[in-house]
């Protein structure tokens, strides 16, 4: 069915058509004829922001959770370029994005016009895909495929740049929803040859682990499942990347913990020392392989994943699977039931015992402290009281992140929101926002640090106004906390510029705002504390005074491999000369 | 494995590996839209790839195809990167390594103008003969050639004119297509 429709009008209905309830933007004159049909229908929800940026994250956290597109509408120029930040952030981490741009009318295009800026030349390299649209006819079938793009493959964000005389002028409008309008065609299905060697190799293993990524989550929720029968059909130890953590459940019997820079001994020594590795919608970034020479020396690896250029990116491979994870996880335990192989029993009992040594190190044990709130005690009994809630959290970027990784356990995936390939201080607020939009009864906690949170403290504002009872639970170590952490390892404990001076009072920003403040100091009043914040059914601010100098470990420093880590008791001194002149050039 | 101690896969380390750079010449098919092409520069400058030649034009009218012709050069590894990187390019509809393939058709044409008197002038003109260039233009004072060859050729052209008053040189950069009876 075909009808006459403005740009404008096109648009809305697209959104329509695509089975969007809520997009996050911000007007402005570039937009207004796109503003106007918002405002003439009540079947898109627009959730206004405070910032651009915002928009961008919020709608990165309502697609994570949700495993649907998230949706902004911006503004042409300085709209566009407050985008930016957040587009990179959801290419980094496969965050499947649709964001629509206002433009100059095209005959301003060129001259410089108010509000004109080359958004598509600016976001080409952070986007999958972008479109500057020209003509009317067009139109229609680029929004589809838009949104096409953005959610199938490995997802991605992109923009729709439409110049404003296009959202005025009149059309034809037809539905091309999952209709290709261009050659683009991702592989899905991994290659039956390539499965069966792979199964094959992970039978004999004598010390296998699978290391697996936010590909998994991306994959959706019946990879999660495949991914925990798997691991019961071959009784392998399982780790996971950061944007991967709950596709395996923290509280399963094969759980090693998250891996990498931060991650626990045993999954980076299972990884080190392990014969056959399977890597599992993850990309062997440097944050998990350390020192890549010395990365894993002595697996075979097979890699699954849906971007064939992941493949012998980084790491060279054994058994390379080009498909979607959920696919290939289907047929190889199709295969490896039909198969039915043996395992070396002796040998995975021995590999067993290895990992039940290395668990015995207790890694993420920190001393305690009876008058100062160790900021791992406060992920561990936030963890243990928000139980049984239904939960989902999200962070800043920092030390706080890394403590939520490694003392909050998740058990499902689409649970945890984090900015992993980018590092965005400033996501975890907005991503709580935009989960809590998708999910108004569940319980959102943004775990944030004092610095980051300042970063997108507006979009309080917006918490406020659409009654999202979002909750921002500061680790507030009154530090960029892992900038003076690497300062002390790399820069002779020089605190330039790390300290967070003239710190805002965050039960009084939380008031002024029109949410609570909660403050907690000592431990004995954390609990009550976090109570309360689960208790109270608007949005919080909770300022958790935290240790200050506290560190965060266990830690692979830059340039080291991953049977040179550092432990939570390493004394000063190691810290001190942990990393070597090479590894200082290393971010 | 094929990872040695010492010779690091990562892209932190590349500068240490011993593998040597390779030049190999790749043929893109693109979708003929605006910005292609940019997408296609914005994707080896922003990844640190090198492009020693670039030639881009439509070659199927009516389904808007163009044909992108790229000399790079790197490490076999990077050079599979870079075809992985550019086949993850909407536009892009197939990416062909000409160099792997066996020995490809690449040619590259050449205007070269020289300008001088007496024994310079005569020399230019039978070292183009030589050549087979054509003479496309001619002043009392001055000549340009034409010359279509492998950039190896026009490079020994261009040198051996540069005794001979060479004033300037434009080059199209390589068109290039595999032998034998299949397309890409
Ligand atoms: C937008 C942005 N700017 C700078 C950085 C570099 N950076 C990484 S962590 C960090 C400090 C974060 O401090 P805070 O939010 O207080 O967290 P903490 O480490 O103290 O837990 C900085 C500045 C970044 N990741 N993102
Ligand atoms: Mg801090």
């Amino acid at each position: 069915m075909t009808r006459q429709m403005t740009g404008a009008e096109m648009v809305i209905q697209a959104l329509i058509d695509q089975g969007v309830d809520t997009i996050f933007g911000y007007p402005g004159g570039a937009v207004l004829p796109i503003y106007d049909e918002i405002f003439q229908q009540d079947k898109i929800n627009h959730i206004l922001v405070r910032h651009e940026q915002g928009a961008g994250h919020a709608a990165e956290g309502y697609a994570r959770s949700t495993g649907k597109p998230g949706v902004v509408l911006v503004t042409s120029g300085p709209g566009a370029t407050n985008m930016v930040t957040a587009l990179t952030d959801a290419l980094m981490d496969s965050i499947p994005m649709v964001c629509i741009t206002g433009q100059v009318p095209t005959h301003l295009i060129g001259t410089d016009g108010f509000q004109e800026c080359d958004t598509v030349g600016i976001t080409r390299p952070c986007t999958k895909h972008n479109w500057l649209v020209q003509r009317i006819e067009d139109l229609p079938k680029i929004l589809h495929e838009a949104f096409r793009i953005a959610t199938t493959g490995r997802p991605g964000p992109v923009v729709v740049d439409i110049p404003k005389n296009i959202q005025f002028q009149t059309g034809t409008y037809a539905n091309f929803k999952d209709q290709a309008q261009t050659q683009y065609k991702p592989r899905v299905k991994g290659d039956d040859t390539a499965i069966r060697e792979a199964v094959a190799l992970m039978a004999a293993a004598k010390k296998p682990v699978l290391y697996t990524g936010g590909g998994v989550v991306n994959a959706g929720p019946a990879a999660s499942r495949l991914l925990r029968e798997l691991v019961k059909l071959t009784n392998m130890p399982i780790t996971s990347t950061l944007m991967g953590l709950g596709a395996y459940p923290a509280s399963g019997p094969n759980w090693l913990g998250m891996l990498g820079m931060h991650g626990t001994y045993e999954a980076n020594l299972a990884m080190h020392d392990c014969d056959v590795m399977v890597c599992i919608g993850a990309r062997f970034d440097d944050r998990i392989t350390g020192r890549i020479d010395a990365f894993s020396p002595t697996s075979k690896k097979i890699h699954i994943d849906i971007d064939p250029s992941s493949i012998n990116k980084n790491v060279r491979v054994d058994i390379p699977i080009v498909g979607d994870v959920g696919y290939v996880l289907e047929d190889m335990i199709k295969v490896w039931k039909e198969t039915q192989p043996v395992q070396d029993r002796a040998a995975m009992t021995a590999w067993w015992q290895q990992v039940s040594v290395w668990k015995a190190k207790k890694c993420l044990a920190y001393r305690k402290n009876a008058d100062v709130i160790m900021p791992q005690y406060a992920v561990e009994r936030l963890y243990q009281l928000t139980k049984g809630h239904d939960t989902y959290i999200t962070t800043e970027v920092g030390q706080h992140q890394m403590w939520a990784a490694q003392y909050f356990g998740f058990e499902e995936p689409n649970r945890w929101m984090t900015s992993g390939g980018l590092g965005t201080m400033g996501y975890g607020l907005p991503a709580a926002l935009g989960v809590q939009i998708a999910h108004p009864d569940a319980l959102v906690i943004d775990i944030a640090g004092d610095a980051s949170v300042q970063m997108n403290i507006q979009e309080m504002s917006t918490a406020i106004q659409y009654e999202a009872p979002i909750k921002v639970f500061i680790l507030n170590n009154q530090y960029m906390g892992m900038v003076r952490q690497w300062q002390q390892l790399l820069h002779g404990n020089r605190l330039s510029h790390s300290y967070t001076e003239a710190m805002p009072d965050f039960v009084k920003l939380a008031e002024a705002y029109g949410a609570v403040g909660i403050k907690a100091e000592r431990p004995d009043e954390l609990d009550d504390a976090i109570e309360e914040m689960i208790r109270v059914k608007r949005p919080v601010i909770f300022d958790c005074r935290v240790a200050n100098l506290a560190n965060c470990f266990p830690m692979i420093p830059s340039g080291k491999a991953h049977n040179e880590m550092l432990l939570g008791d390493a004394s000063d001194d190691e810290i001190d000369t942990a990393i070597g002149s090479s590894g200082k050039m290393l971010v | 494995m094929m990872i040695v101690a010492g010779q690091s896969q990562s892209a932190y380390f590349l500068e240490e590996t011993s593998t040597v750079a390779e030049t190999h010449t790749l043929s893109v098919l693109v979708d003929n839209e605006p910005g292609v092409l940019a997408r296609v520069i914005g994707l080896f400058s922003g990844r640190g790839y090198n492009i020693e030649s670039l030639t881009v034009s439509e070659v199927e009218h009516e389904k808007h195809l163009s044909r992108i012709t790229v000399v790079t050069t790197g490490t076999p590894q990077v050079i599979t990167q870079i075809m992985n990187q550019l086949g993850r390019l909407v536009p892009v509809h197939r990416v062909v390594n000409l160099t792997k393939m066996g020995e490809a058709i690449e040619r590259e044409l050449a205007l070269v103008k020289v300008a001088g008197k007496g024994e310079h002038r005569v020399e230019a003109l039978r070292l183009a003969q030589a050549f087979e260039a054509r003479t496309v233009d001619a002043t009392l004072e001055s000549f340009v050639f034409e010359l279509t060859g492998t950039p190896a050729d026009i490079d020994r052209f261009v040198n051996l004119m540069t005794e001979c008053g060479l004033v300037e040189v434009a080059r199209t950069g390589l068109a290039a297509l595999a032998r034998g009876k299949m397309g890409m």
